[in-house]
């Protein structure tokens, strides 16, 4: 029960925090957190909202499903050849402290301005951590695994399917759950900058004619649904671990 | 030693290979015409609009800008960040309070707030560096935490021994003890500060290299779009070797 306290009261403060904002900006431009609780009841009764939602929802989905299969395949054909994960670490890890907005123009030029280039910016946020992820636990896991699999005659797809992936687990999930986060980032900001649905277009939108009850309530909704699939992932994450 | 010769590793030279194989390839592929010059244009081009933009100085003032403020947020984020990673450190029920939502706090899409900052701080610099500042900072809370934490306890018994004050002991054994685990947070901050920077330009702002990169695109200048996006990508790349040269060296002081 403590444990739940502790966390409570630090969101009881934020929300108090907010409100102290919301009184103190001039003409309150900013919205109270009831104003913004109540916007959020308004929006979940709007089919605008939940058409906005399915266009994020979908490229979220087909982002985080491709990144995970093509995150952790790439970090194990990268963890079993160890020359290869050297040579490419240190690129991945570059990559991934780029930020990749800047990139998002040569995304557009190549998959035009439809739900494919926001599919694909997705992956390129969520990708890198799940490849370094998984190969990195490759290349810490004890040699005797392999080794093992090896005197057992297995093939490579045999080892990687059968001795090194359950092995590996928890760091995947870990690196799984930093790759859906970064996939739904990579998602709202493509549809921030260039689009004409999706939740991030909403928010800019509402931006654009001053409407910041909507702007606060997606984003609010957005960052409590981001919330609880880290939860999800996280409590997935600690059952696996002894 | 190896690690800090790395230019004699053969992985660094294949890396190498890789790279400017890869650059060749696209060079190749533009000038056969395989890759239509309105998506991608050579890599000598770019380079070619990159030495023309830095020369004629058109965009002095945005490089500036955005330079200028990924430095102020980072260094912001790093001091703001140890200091109240210290303050919690100090603290446990405060930190047992918060320390789960730190752990979750790179979940939640932090840009979605970007228009908040925008009423808070206007269009500009203020709202630019304040969301660079809350995407960085619990980086570096959350590095200081952990180099406090792992502070061997047989030098804080050392310090204790010889009677040291608390000033003293902070400045000459839990200061260097935890550097290694601060400057990985300062490495992160760092990071994080550029995506914020550029991005925020990129979605909202009037000025920075982000701003600038988003015009040429909206008005199909691609060579200079190319140009700026090199630029930010060497400048990324050079200041993050910089600093994992220093991260491994502080590294390697652990295991001696």
């Amino acid at each position: 029960m403590r444990h739940v306290l502790g966390p409570f009261l630090v969101l009881l403060a934020g929300l108090l925090a907010w409100e102290i904002l919301h009184l103190m900006v001039a003409n309150s431009s900013l919205p109270s957190p009831l104003e913004t609780f109540v916007e959020i009841g308004v929006l979940l009764r709007d089919p605008d909202f939940w058409k906005q939602a399915a266009q994020t929802g979908q490229a979220f989905a087909v982002a985080v499903v491709l990144s995970t299969l093509g995150g952790i395949t790439l970090g194990i054909l990268l963890g079993m050849k160890r020359l290869a994960g050297e040579v490419a670490e240190p690129i991945l890890v570059n990559l991934y402290s780029l930020p990749k907005v800047t990139l998002y123009p040569v995304v557009l030029l190549i998959f035009g301005l439809g739900i494919s280039a926001r599919i694909a910016f997705g992956i390129m946020h969520g990708l890198i951590p799940l490849t370094l992820f998984t190969m990195n636990a490759i290349l810490q896991l004890k040699p005797v695994y392999r080794r093992s699999a090896a005197v057992m005659g297995l093939t490579s797809w045999q080892t990687a399917m059968t001795v090194v992936l359950p092995a590996i687990l928890p760091q995947v999930i870990t690196g799984a759950r930093l790759g859906v986060s970064l996939c739904l980032l990579g998602v709202l900001i493509g549809e921030m900058f260039a689009a004409r649905n999706g939740l991030g277009y909403m928010v800019t939108h509402a931006m654009e004619r001053g409407d910041m009850d909507t702007v606060l309530a997606v984003a609010v909704l957005i960052a409590a649904l981001a919330l609880a699939v880290n939860a999800l992932l996280l409590s997935l994450d600690r059952s696996r671990r002894p | 030693m190896a690690a800090s010769h790395p230019a004699l590793n053969p992985a660094t030279w294949i890396r190498l290979a890789v790279i400017a194989g890869a650059v060749a390839a696209l060079e190749i592929a533009c000038r056969m015409g395989w890759v239509p010059m309105t998506i991608v244009i050579p890599p000598s081009a770019m380079v070619g609009s990159l030495v023309e933009l830095l020369l004629s100085g058109t965009y002095g003032r945005d490089i500036a800008v955005s330079f200028s403020n990924v430095a102020l947020s980072a260094a912001l984020a790093v001091v703001l960040g140890f200091a109240i990673g210290v303050i919690l450190h100090a603290l446990p029920p405060v930190r047992g309070a918060v320390e789960p939502l730190l752990a979750s706090y790179y979940a939640v899409p932090t840009f979605m707030f970007y228009p908040v900052f925008i009423i808070l701080f206007g269009v500009g610099s203020g709202a630019i560096i304040a969301i660079a500042v809350l995407l960085a900072i619990v980086a570096m809370i959350t590095a200081t935490l952990n180099g406090l934490d792992r502070i061997p306890p047989v030098l804080t018994k050392t310090a204790r021994m010889f009677r040291m004050h608390p000033a003293e002991r902070a400045l000459k054994i839990s200061l260097p003890a935890a550097m290694p685990y601060l400057f990985t947070g300062v490495k992160l901050s760092v990071a994080y500060a550029f995506i914020g920077v550029i991005a925020s330009e990129f979605i909202l702002s009037g000025a920075g290299i982000g701003y600038a990169i988003a015009y040429a695109y909206n008005n199909f200048n691609n060579r200079t779009m190319y140009g700026l996006m090199l630029l930010i990508v060497l400048a990324v790349t050079l200041i993050n070797s910089a600093l994992d040269v220093v991260d491994r060296r502080l590294q390697s002081r652990l295991r001696r």
